[in-house]
């Protein structure tokens, strides 16, 4: 800084203006940004994940019902001053339920119908959800504001934002809850049966109309948190829905259809990579670097990083 | 034949004449009342602002009535913040029977509904849009009193000079940061082509463009920062900046200044309401309305009267430029007395409104060869007390200008 009579005139142009290349310290700064938001995603894109893997339908209301979580954090947040993590917990209990609902009422019907009919199902309960979001909050952004929002975390030269770790740190345990659930409790283990082999587990006398309505509900819940957690890092419109449906296509798409460990894999690579390539490439070039790294999987491993090895 | 009596005879008359009347007046265009039809984004993206922007065509057929003598219509459509259903608005408004067209706050939707409007020979009025290229395509009927991005990014960068001068102090390094759509991206280019040639004191060290619906800036404002930069130049919207100012805050970013040489974004009330005591200091160098015409202290007072709970600060220009680009049609209106379009077109070419006789910032308001309104002029405003505050011109200024920005506990 310097006072005006001391100034020295610059002659400036934008095109003079070399890109500078990253430090250290910043690259890191940006790379853990980008894992911490990716751990985020992968939660997300889990809940599809999850889905696809045992009913074998491609959710395309997933977005819609990230949307709706977050609405039900910042209703929480401005009527209960309840914090986003701590609405979580019963958000996630709640969207189980919903979830539950809507396979046992509707989607169990459409589970042997063709691809085109699940698909048209999902899409016009996205388009239900949208809207009635839109009649009922308005077109505008709302955001919950906790106290530590904008505080950040320093570790040396590193800034860790606050509110990602916390999302981030959500969605880990989220994970390893959901992990322990498929692994460890007996309608965990029913429902990976049903998964391996639907008619084997039919013959086996499991219940699977009420599996695959379990199933959903997890899937569900998993949105719940995410929804949760997203609120504390971005505002939410009811138009957010299809940009993070897309996003948790790419994320599971790259990891592997339908495998857990793929899903939070693809969440952390998109993460990072977008960071990565807003820093060393241009901002602009960061969901364009999402989409060519699915084209690459696509072309070199179809099934994605992680998939093929079970269903 | 034989049977028709002098009473059906009369009566017959009577009845043509009368059918025949409203006919004629239509076919004249010598209409009592002027349709326009107002173009703006309620909803989507940019639904803040586009209902900012109604909250002048709202209050426009009173005032208009009462200064002018002239009846107007508002006709209301929303182009959702998307260039197809604007550019589809404007062609059912046509057909809805609008005699002219005002909108549509951003520059892509503009674009879309002056070539609707020059199709079908309609005027068009843009009441806040500054893509140079909207009045650089010869169009007969488009016509527009806002600053193109150009002319904007002068006054604004020539404002800078005033920042520094009167508080004494310059940056010697800035970052330039724009939104990369249509506005932001004419905004850039004019930037380009002035910085040079207006001997700046500081030295611009990177430009970062981004996209204005983007849900995280961590990347680019780790890019702003790490430049070392004492000053952030910023062309901004509403979402984007809320989104760029937390990040900044979080990443312990504290530049000198923080400065828009002329957009939205930075004095919006839902800015200020977001980001509490994060808003403050921010700068906009930008067009404003003029606080001592006479027709802006009953333009305020209308304003209280009809949203109580509103303040005009927060609405400033949008609102302001939204109803001088309909007292523009009404004048006209009131010069032309028809509601043809192309005697419309030809009466708004003519207008004449004086520099007091205007609620916006500038000179009289008149159209040259490309329907370009040119003088409006901009002020600097800086957000205190949680407020957009004009702090220069010093005849207009409402409190002192605050350069460095404090530091914020």
């Amino acid at each position: 800084m310097r006072g005006v009579a001391d100034v020295r005139v610059e002659k400036n142009s934008l095109a003079a203006c070399e890109p500078s290349m990253p430090t250290l310290p910043q690259l890191a700064n940006v790379i853990i940004s980008g894992a911490l938001t990716g751990t985020v995603y992968g939660l997300m894109a889990l809940g599809l994940s999850a889905i696809f893997g045992v009913i074998r339908l491609v959710n395309f209301a997933h977005g819609e019902l990230m949307t709706l979580a977050m609405y039900t954090a910042v209703v929480a947040f401005q009527g209960l001053a309840l914090d986003p993590f701590v609405t979580m917990v019963g958000a996630a209990a709640a969207f189980a339920g919903i979830g539950y609902v809507i396979q046992r009422a509707f989607i169990n019907r459409f589970v042997h119908r063709p691809e085109h009919a699940q698909m048209l199902l999902m899409i016009a309960l996205s388009m239900i959800i949208a809207n009635l979001l839109l009649l009922g909050f308005g077109p505008d952004a709302r955001n919950v504001q906790t106290s530590y929002q904008l505080d950040s975390f320093e570790l040396g030269t590193i800034l860790l934002d606050k509110a990602r770790v916390y999302a981030a740190a959500a969605a880990v345990l989220a994970t390893a809850v959901l992990a322990a659930f498929f692994r460890f409790t007996l309608t965990g283990k029913a429902i990976r049966a049903c998964a391996d082999n639907p008619l084997g587990a039919r013959v086996a006398g499991l219940p699977v109309a009420h599996l695959y309505a379990v199933t959903f509900g997890v899937g569900a819940a998993c949105v719940a948190v995410a929804g949760c957690a997203m609120v504390s890092l971005i505002d939410v419109t009811p138009t957010l829905g299809p940009s993070y449906t897309l996003l948790a296509f790419v994320i599971v798409i790259v990891g592997g259809l339908g495998s857990m460990v793929g899903a939070l894999l693809g969440g952390l690579l998109i993460g990072v990579s977008e960071a990565l390539a807003g820093v060393l490439i241009t901002p602009s070039a960061k969901s364009m670097v999402s989409f060519g790294l699915l084209i690459l999987v696509l072309l070199a491993r179809p099934q994605g990083l992680m998939g093929g090895g079970r269903r | 034949m034989g049977s028709m009596t002098r009473r059906t005879f009369s009566a017959a008359v009577g009845t043509l004449a009368l059918s025949g009347l409203p006919a004629r007046a239509k076919a004249d265009g010598a209409n009592a009342k002027l349709k326009i039809g107002v173009l703006l984004p309620r909803s989507g993206l940019q639904a803040l602002i586009g209902q900012s922007c109604q909250k002048g065509a709202d209050i426009a057929p009173d005032l208009i009535r009462q200064r002018l003598g002239v009846e107007i219509e508002i006709m209301n459509a929303d182009t959702e913040s998307n260039v197809d259903t604007a550019r589809s608005r404007a062609e059912r408004l046509i057909g809805e029977g609008a005699h002219v067209l005002v909108g549509a706050f951003d520059s892509g939707h503009t674009a879309a509904i002056a070539q609707v409007a020059e199709q079908h020979g309609v005027p068009h009025i843009v009441n806040i849009a500054a893509a140079p290229q909207i009045t650089e395509q010869g169009y007969k009927f488009v016509f527009r009193n806002f600053p193109p991005a150009p002319e904007i990014g002068k006054n604004g960068l020539v404002l800078l000079k005033d920042i520094f001068a009167d508080a004494k102090a310059a940056p010697k390094t800035a970052v330039f940061m724009h939104v990369n759509d249509t506005f932001g991206q004419s905004m850039a280019k004019g930037v380009a082509a002035l910085l040079p040639t207006l001997s700046m004191p500081f030295k611009l060290v990177e430009t970062i463009s981004y996209d204005p619906a983007a849900k995280d800036l961590t990347v680019e404002v780790s890019k702003a920062k790490a430049t070392g930069a004492e000053l952030l130049l910023l062309v901004c919207r509403l979402n984007d900046a809320i989104v760029l100012r937390r990040e900044m805050v979080k990443q312990r970013w504290s530049p000198m200044g923080v400065v828009s040489p002329g957009s939205p974004g930075l004095y919006e009330e839902q800015f200020a309401k977001v980001l509490g005591k994060h808003a403050q200091y921010c700068l906009s160098n930008t067009v404003w309305f003029n606080p001592k015409n006479g027709i802006t202290q009953s333009f305020a007072a209308a304003f209280k009267k009809r949203f109580a709970k509103d303040e005009l600060a927060f609405h400033g220009i949008n609102a302001t430029y939204t109803f001088d680009a309909i007292l523009i049609a009404a004048d006209a209106f009131k010069r032309a007395k028809t509601t043809q379009p192309k005697a419309l077109a030809d009466a708004i070419r003519q207008t004449n409104i004086a520099a007091t006789d205007r609620v916006t910032f500038g000179g009289p308001i008149k159209f040259n060869g490309k329907g370009q309104v040119e003088g409006n002029r901009s002020v600097v405003l800086q957000n205190l007390d949680g407020r957009p505050t004009v702090v220069l011109p010093k005849e207009y200024a409402e409190a002192k200008l605050v350069f460095p920005a404090l530091k914020l506990g």
